[in-house]
């Protein structure tokens, strides 16, 4: 091997002592290298825990507004000549609420603008007057103050969710603003903001000499095609006030001979482009609101107290409404139980017997390695293809009815089973064999071994791998909607197992779809509610995993 | 209804137990020989016999009422009315018979449907009734046979033990079944598709605008189906979400196994697991409420515009939810690396990061590219990250800032709402679903393939 270190002819020979400067620039080198790979793996580390972050903090966020709603406090005079003590739903509780809420504005009278004053309550407030004369018919009778929602815009506008008003200009459109102040074109003069500008009037523009119809706005817009660069896309135009034009008009009228020259003009900017040039910034009111009486009533409210945000305890009693500030999960966490526990009763009785079998009664042949590699399988099929499965074969050729939770149940089970029947497995084989031969050896039979030793010792395990198993059940989505369960369910009274129902992961689904701002804060209280669960049988999962189950 | 016939079984079935154990206790006692088995077992004997018949009764009658009603319904509508209605139509009208039945009133029924739908309720109860009869008396007829066999020679256990042994096994059947079902009922729709579009204009059209004619004359009246586009989208988000969660993931799974301290490991990991056990629903949601603006933003500012749906959106936060995957597998691989070959290393005088670069990556190698299929086929089929936050419109690019659609978000859209199996439209569907599940199957085989071979080699 001594050819291996020979020098070859014409290369210097290498520095051979450690401490040379070209050996410890080497070994800086490669410690460097060593060092880069942990700071990647750190960053690496540091970015998908600040991704876990972003997403939880932003879900909180958008959603902690959800758990309080805004409310007025309205005194309603129970008129028991109104109200049937017999049947006290069937009054008319929509004039009752509404002429309480008019109290607080008498000088409001003429029916339209009243029937402006009524959008600031929701439009489910009667059905919360109703609902507690309902609960409490001792009342009738009574001044009761009882407090009803605001509508969606006013609610989140009293939390801070949506301002009152809102930039008028978009920032590209400021931008360009911003470009042809820099570039000194504007100036304000008696509180007005101009553009000074040198236009030249075009001789080809006036048509035969004659100044009255000449196209005046091509002018003024080739004067400020100057300025606008990359604004291509942005109708710069909309920067001039439409008397721009006409003050050039009025300037070459009062003077002809101006044709052909170059003219240096102040031209008047639209409104909101005035605003910003005087005072910095151009707002104009929120299109949530219909106007600024709206919001005057509003102050109105919020000035004399009677505006109060307690807690929402509607997300939890009610069930799904097409009002976001009424809008509850009880109606989807009805369908979540209820198809979980269809889940729960197939696939944890047959995910035992399943494993069982494969782990300790059968014997390896090809087919129970069929039935490993499909179980495999199973846990890797794309879960919507569990719903085609279920829409398919349920639903069609079954003619199970549609949106049931006993069929999204039924899905479900399909999907936990390999997470179940693993689970099984891996707690049976931790059953030491001594446990076993202690059961032989005092004569059981296999099958008592099993149901009166093993299979207790293994429960633990089995239930963390169950519960793990609902936890994914619980969150899946796709397959529950391609069976439907995202059905409209606004009261959760004929909930069943063969009605149509919604579950938890779908109404996130459906509200998040829904354009009413409101219904984005209900959509992540709800995700964290759903998370909340998660955590929750995940944490129990961990403690039957570090309490409850043995180590042998 | 049901839930009494439910409730009266299990009632029989208890009865049944505590019978047959009372019976063996009896005969224990009297007779001079010893009982075989324990009067558990003969409980059990009479309560399998009650119970197991009369519920395989009870679902094959609740599998197939539904059906011979509809057909015995077919069979007594007046003959002028029935001819010459496609198969769409007449399903139409028996459902409008069946919702006369349950008390919705139509504005204006005809008399034969009015005449039908009571003839259909009448049916049901007496299909009901038949079904509680029937199935009690099964119940009861086990009861009686049952105890009759109860004797001290009679091998109760065995007996016992062989349903269980039976039941066992037809609870294994059920991942066959469901396999099965899935192929079938997959293979079955995309047959029905493939009749009415082409199986090689579906496989290399490049257009895809599933449309239903609303008029029979209408132009677009068979829709496009060629699917590349839709494969093609599908490609470009797996791969962005590759792109994020490959990277990152190893090396994190590096950093974990080589050079955390065990505490470290025990907070972060769990922690990058959180990440696999968020639904994705809650992605999907995050995406459009957080990630999308904060892309548009910051493209804005430096300067160009780009869709809210683009395909760098989902398959961003789709990265995300992949990278625990990623991570834990390599760190599996890595791990399993024997660690002799780290000594190896360490002793010839290379740094750790020679070490993991040089030696153990490469002979994890196999274990981390199996992870990588693994995670790619999770990518191929992930559906509610995409529906939300991913475009409906198939074009055909692979430019990240713009909206493509996947063949996830092409079944959901295709098939929610929509029950009528009829169409072109909602049989695409199952054949994009079977392509789905074909290329994820494919896709894991040859994962678990490479992670088996690699195992073999250091064992």
């Amino acid at each position: 091997m001594s050819d291996g270190i020979a020098q070859s002819p014409g290369v210097p020979a290498r520095e051979s002592c450690w401490g040379s400067d070209a050996a410890k620039r080497r070994v800086r080198r490669r410690y460097g290298a060593d060092r880069r790979l942990q700071i990647y793996g750190l960053g690496s580390i540091g970015l998908a825990v600040a991704l876990l972050g972003i997403l939880f903090s932003s879900l909180i966020f958008s959603g902690y507004v959800a758990f309080v709603t805004t409310k007025v406090g309205l005194k309603i005079y129970l008129d028991p000549n109104i109200i049937d003590q017999a049947d006290p739903g069937a009054a008319n509780y929509r004039k009752m609420t509404r002429s309480a809420f008019f109290a607080y504005f008498p000088e409001v009278t003429s029916p339209k603008e009243r029937r402006q004053l009524a959008k600031l309550l929701s439009r489910g407030a009667q059905y919360v007057v109703r609902d507690y004369v309902v609960a409490h018919p001792e009342e009738i009778g009574n001044l009761v103050e009882i407090k009803v929602p605001l509508s969606d815009p006013f609610d989140q506008l009293y939390k801070g969710v949506i301002p009152a008003e809102i930039d008028a200009l978009s920032g590209d459109r400021i931008e360009l603003f911003n470009v042809l102040k820099r570039g000194g074109v504007l100036h304000v003069e008696n509180d007005k903001a101009f553009a000074k500008a040198d236009i030249y009037i075009n001789q080809a523009d006036v048509p035969e000499g004659d100044v009255e119809a000449a196209d005046y706005q091509r002018m003024v817009n080739e004067a400020f095609r100057a300025f606008y660069m990359r604004a291509r896309t942005l109708a710069y135009e909309e920067i001039l006030s439409d008397q721009a034009a006409a003050a050039v008009k009025a300037r070459v009228l009062a003077d002809p001979g101006l044709v052909g020259k170059t003219i240096q003009i102040n031209l008047p900017l639209s409104e909101h482009y005035d605003n910003l040039a005087r005072t910095g910034e151009a707002k104009v009111l929120n299109p949530r609101f219909s106007s600024k009486k709206d919001l005057e009533w509003f102050d109105s409210l919020k000035k004399r107290g009677l505006l109060s945000t307690p807690f929402t305890w509607e997300l939890f009693v009610n069930a799904d409404s097409r009002f976001p500030e009424l809008a509850g999960l009880s109606g989807a966490l009805t369908g979540s139980f209820l198809a979980l526990l269809v889940c729960f009763l197939l696939s944890f009785p047959i995910g035992i017997a399943t494993a069982l079998y494969l782990e300790e009664f059968a014997s390896k042949n090809r087919w129970t390695d069929l039935i490993e590699v499909n179980i495999n399988n199973l846990a890797a099929v794309p879960s919507v293809v569990f719903g085609l499965l279920g829409l398919a074969v349920f639903l069609n050729a079954f003619g199970l009815p549609r949106s049931a939770p006993l069929v999204g149940g039924i899905v479900l089970s399909l999907m936990t089973l390999p997470t179940i029947i693993v689970a099984t497995r891996a707690a049976l084989k931790a059953v030491p064999p001594s446990i076993r031969e202690g059961g032989y050896g005092v004569g059981a039979s296999k099958h008592q071994v099993m149901l009166h030793h093993v299979l207790p010792l293994a429960m633990p395990g089995i239930l963390t791998g169950t519960i793990i198993g609902l936890a994914r059940a619980l969150g899946e989505t796709a397959p529950l909607l391609l069976i439907g369960m995202n059905a409209f369910i606004p009261s959760i009274e004929n909930m069943g197992l063969l009605q149509p129902a919604m579950a938890l992961p779908t109404q996130i689904f459906s509200w998040a779809d829904s354009p009413e701002r409101g219904f984005v804060s209900r959509t992540s209280a709800a995700i964290l509610i759903l998370l909340a669960f998660l955590i929750i049988m995940n944490a129990i999962a961990v403690f039957l995993r570090h309490r409850v189950e043995r180590k042998w | 209804m049901l839930s009494y016939l439910f409730l009266a079984l299990l009632l029989l079935i208890l009865a049944g137990f505590a019978l047959g154990q009372r019976k063996a206790l009896a005969v224990g006692a009297t007779g001079d020989v010893r009982m075989h088995s324990l009067a558990d077992y003969h409980g059990w004997y009479v309560a399998a016999l009650v119970g197991i018949p009369s519920f395989v009764l009870v679902l094959l009658w609740l599998l197939f009422q539904g059906p011979v009603i509809d057909w015995l319904l077919i069979g007594t509508l007046p003959k002028d009315r029935v001819e010459g209605l496609g198969k769409g139509q007449l399903d139409l009208l028996i459902s409008q018979i069946k919702s006369v039945a349950a008390g919705n009133i139509f504005s204006e029924s005809d008399e034969f449907v009015l005449s039908a739908a009571e003839r259909y309720s009448r049916w049901n109860t007496i299909a009901d009734w038949a079904l509680f009869a029937l199935a009690i008396t099964i119940a009861l007829a086990g009861i009686a046979l049952a105890q009759q066999r109860i004797s001290a020679r009679f091998r109760a256990r065995n007996t016992v033990e062989k349903v269980m042994s039976g039941l066992m096994i037809a609870c294994s059947l059920i991942a066959i079944l469901t396999t099965f079902g899935i192929v079938a009922s997959l293979l079955y729709e995309s047959l029905r598709f493939f009749d009415k579009v082409s199986i090689v204009d579906f496989l290399t059209g490049l257009n895809w605008e599933p449309q239903i004619a609303i008029r029979e004359d209408q132009v677009t009246a068979g829709g496009a189906f060629g699917a590349i586009p839709v494969f093609a989208g599908t490609l470009l988000i797996a791969l962005v979400a590759m792109a994020v969660a490959t990277p990152i993931g190893l090396f994190a799974a590096i950093y974990l196994t080589e050079y955390a301290s065990a505490k470290f490991r025990a907070v972060i990991k769990p922690l990058l697991e959180i990440l696999a056990g968020i639904p994705t629903v809650v992605y999907g949601f995050f995406a459009v409420l957080t990630v999308s603006p904060a892309i548009r933003n910051f493209a804005q500012a430096m300067g160009f515009d780009i869709a809210p749906n683009s395909a760098l959106v989902a398959g961003g936060v789709m990265g995300i939810m992949l990278i625990p995957f990623i991570s834990s597998l390599s760190d599996d691989a890595i791990a399993a690396v024997p660690q002799a070959m780290r000594d190896g290393s360490y002793a010839l005088g290379a740094t750790k990061g020679e070490t993991t670069t040089k030696v153990l990556l490469p002979a994890a190698l196999p274990g981390i590219m199996g992870g990588i299929l693994l995670a790619v086929s999770r990518a191929i089929g992930e559906t509610m990250i995409v529906v939300m936050a991913a475009g409906i419109i198939a074009s055909l690019t692979f430019n990240p800032f713009e909206p493509v659609t996947t063949v996830t978000v092409q079944i959901m859209t295709l098939l929610i709402g929509d029950t009528e199996f009829d169409n072109p439209k909602t049989l695409a569907a199952f054949a994009l679903g079977l392509l789905l599940f074909l290329a994820t199957l494919l896709v894991n085989v040859i994962a678990l393939r490479i992670v088996q071979k690699y195992r073999e080699q250091y064992e």
